[in-house]
């Protein structure tokens, strides 16, 4: 016989045959509430006590109910699948959990301080532990959108034209430059400050400024921004580059016109990943900048405050009122950088749907 | 197999590959095809500038040696196809034509490409300027992503830093020789990533006509497109011709038929790719001289 088109069904109702069926959802359910009954019994008849003897034991129970509950929906090597599953998706937690907790607690002891006046004022006429309404730290914020800002202004032409030589030039020293801006992202926070403290404060007879912090933060930002960049100037494919070159262009040309525009977006991410890098960094802004409970707009002259340098010098200070603005500090440190990280995020993703 | 040079330039002369194309005996579907191109439409633009002449040249990848011993001649306003199974050096052979070869690491060659009778490879030659005169269209459509339709046409002339002066004349003469002008000319400001992959392989023609270059090569430009899209470039190669010296490089043999006066087969025999047999395409496909020839383009392998 020949094939034919066999045209029966054409009243079909959309279905989804691979839903979990209700007995399958009574044993999932069964697994749970088993897992977490030995798991409360433990805790009460046993040595284990706290939440944290709760989740450890959970933990032990759930492999168990999940193997059983495998085994009796279907097999073995289903039971094997499924545990691995379980290691994953409790893996996933523990990465979560730190954070979230971090979040919440810096939330929860943060709000309490959180009004508009802290963005109007200073700490000029207010002390530590005056009530939170009294004194702010617009000094601070200024601080350190000032300080970081400038050193965006210094690192990015430095870390783009970094990773060019990378990505564009391909030159000699590009494995030992990748190394190089490799290892400097591993240097910890307080060697760029001691660095620039030793150079500009003690070598250069500088004083302690803004420009100092701007400076120290900018070997921080670098190798981040100078990394990230690269990456993206590499997904750049190379027909670009060839098409740009075919059609007369110099190598500057083809790169300022058509790979950098192409990866405009990506490296706007990469900028922006390294602003939020050091926008919370404490040790190297406490080396430089000097701190201040004034204003201070002048990056180049006298010394300022920033968010990470008020956090500490309020919690240095002690009490609860210094304690609760050292919280609202953190807490605005932390928004700004979450802005920070979800604008490079929603970038990111319209960057690589084009 | 070495080729000799003046019994090739002498085949490869204007007027004599004219006459033998229309003197064919087109006993071979082929070779019809080919002459089928004769009656087509062609542009009224006058050619000006001469065509392009390799002298034993040679290619090297690292220590690889690619291409050995090329000698062409393509005369002014001729489409050249050149053909050949994967490997044989053709691709190598086009990058060679425009100085591309060189971007490869541990590129190298021997020989001379001369263009209007200057060797392009003389110490000393812009290459920024031989690349104007030769352009190049490749495998994959590569629009700009950053830019719109127009700009993508008129990005040559910006990048070589040209002043224009009459912006929507090359605009609307780039596109319509390409073939494209009627499909975008109302939606010139959009992206050139939303046009179809036919649409934006013959955007890449009309950028690279932009710049008003003596010589366009091809490489493959029709291997990532669907045969309706293929057609459509085609068209754009046969309405080319006369205007422009192409040089195209393809897999498909009907193609090199259909667009193509002359046919250029290489091959590689373990060893680098060399330059076996090049005539006027109907001959090629009907009656070639090497038997090597034969054995590729009746299908026998490769």
């Amino acid at each position: 016989m020949s094939a034919q088109v066999i045209n029966q069904n054409l009243a079909a109702k959309p279905g989804k045959p691979w839903r979990i069926t209700p007995r399958e959802l009574i044993l999932d359910f069964v697994g749970v509430v088993a897992a977490t009954a030995a798991a409360l019994l433990t805790v009460k008849y046993t040595g284990m006590r706290g939440q944290l003897g709760f989740i450890g034991a959970l933990f032990f129970y759930a492999i168990i109910a999940t193997v059983v509950v495998s085994i009796i929906k279907a097999d073995i090597k289903s039971a094997a699948n499924s545990v691995s599953t379980l290691f994953i998706y409790i893996a996933a937690a523990f990465v979560v959990a730190p954070v979230m907790t971090v979040l919440f607690t810096i939330i929860s002891r943060g709000i309490k301080g959180l009004n508009f006046g802290i963005f109007k004022t200073d700490m000029s006429v207010a002390l530590p532990d005056s009530p939170l309404n009294e004194g702010g730290l617009l000094h601070a914020l200024i601080g350190t959108l000032e300080i970081v800002g400038f050193a965006s202004v210094i690192c990015v032409p430095i870390a783009i034209l970094t990773a060019l030589y990378l990505t564009e030039i391909r030159g000699r020293f590009a494995g030992l430059v990748r190394f190089l801006v490799q290892a400097m992202s591993g240097v910890p926070s307080i060697i760029a400050g001691l660095f620039i403290y030793a150079i500009f404060l003690i070598s250069l007879h500088g004083k302690y400024s803004g420009i100092a912090g701007s400076l120290a933060l900018s070997i921080l930002m670098l190798p981040t921004v100078a990394r990230v960049a690269e990456e993206v100037l590499k997904l750049i494919p190379d027909d670009l580059r060839e098409a740009g070159l075919a059609l007369g262009a110099t190598q500057w040309r083809t790169v300022s016109k058509i790979v950098i525009p192409a990866a405009r977006s990506g490296l706007i991410t990469a900028i922006i990943l390294g602003v939020a890098r050091i926008a919370g960094e404490t040790a190297p802004i406490i080396l430089t900048i000097g701190g201040n409970d004034r204003i201070n707009w002048n990056l180049f002259h006298g010394q300022m405050s920033a968010l990470p340098f008020y956090v500490w010098r309020e919690y240095l200070y002690g009490g609860d009122l210094a304690s609760a603005r050292a919280w609202t500090g953190i807490l605005v440190l932390m928004i700004i950088v979450m802005f920070f990280f979800t604008i490079a995020r929603q970038l990111g993703r319209r960057g690589s749907k084009a | 197999m070495s080729t000799n040079e003046s019994d090739l330039s002498a085949k490869i002369s204007n007027k004599e590959g004219q006459k033998g194309r229309v003197g064919t005996d087109q006993s071979k579907a082929l070779s019809n095809v080919a002459s089928a191109r004769k009656g087509s439409e062609r542009s009224e633009r006058n050619f000006v500038g001469t065509g392009l002449i390799t002298k034993n040249l040679h290619a090297w990848f690292g220590k690889k040696h690619a291409l050995a011993n090329v000698s062409m001649e393509f005369a002014s306003g001729t489409v050249t196809a050149l053909i050949g199974p994967s490997g044989c050096g053709k691709s190598t052979f086009l990058r060679t034509l425009n100085r591309m070869h060189e971007f490869i690491p541990g590129a190298a060659m021997a020989g001379s490409v001369m263009l209007d009778g200057k060797d392009i490879y003389e110490p000393g030659t812009d290459v920024t300027k031989i690349r104007l005169r030769i352009g190049m269209v490749f495998q994959k459509p590569n629009p700009f992503p950053s830019m719109s339709i127009e700009e993508n046409v008129l990005s040559g002339l910006k990048l070589a830093q040209i002043k224009i002066q009459n912006k929507e004349q090359i605009l609307q003469e780039s596109l319509e020789r390409a073939g494209l002008w009627k499909e975008v000319k109302d939606r010139l400001g959009e992206f050139g990533g939303s046009l179809s992959g036919g649409q934006q392989q013959r955007l890449c023609i009309a950028r690279a006509l932009a710049v008003n270059p003596e010589v366009l090569l091809m490489d493959e430009p029709c291997s990532a497109l669907d045969p309706g899209s293929t057609l459509k470039v085609e068209e754009t190669i046969s309405h080319l011709a006369k205007t422009i010296t192409v040089v195209i490089v393809t897999h498909n043999m009907q193609q090199a038929a259909r667009v193509s006066d002359y046919t250029g087969f290489f091959l590689s025999d373990n060893g680098p790719g060399e330059l076996i047999e090049v005539a006027p395409t109907s001959e090629i496909f009907s009656t070639p001289k090497n038997p090597k020839t034969e054995a590729y383009v009746t299908g026998r392998f490769g």
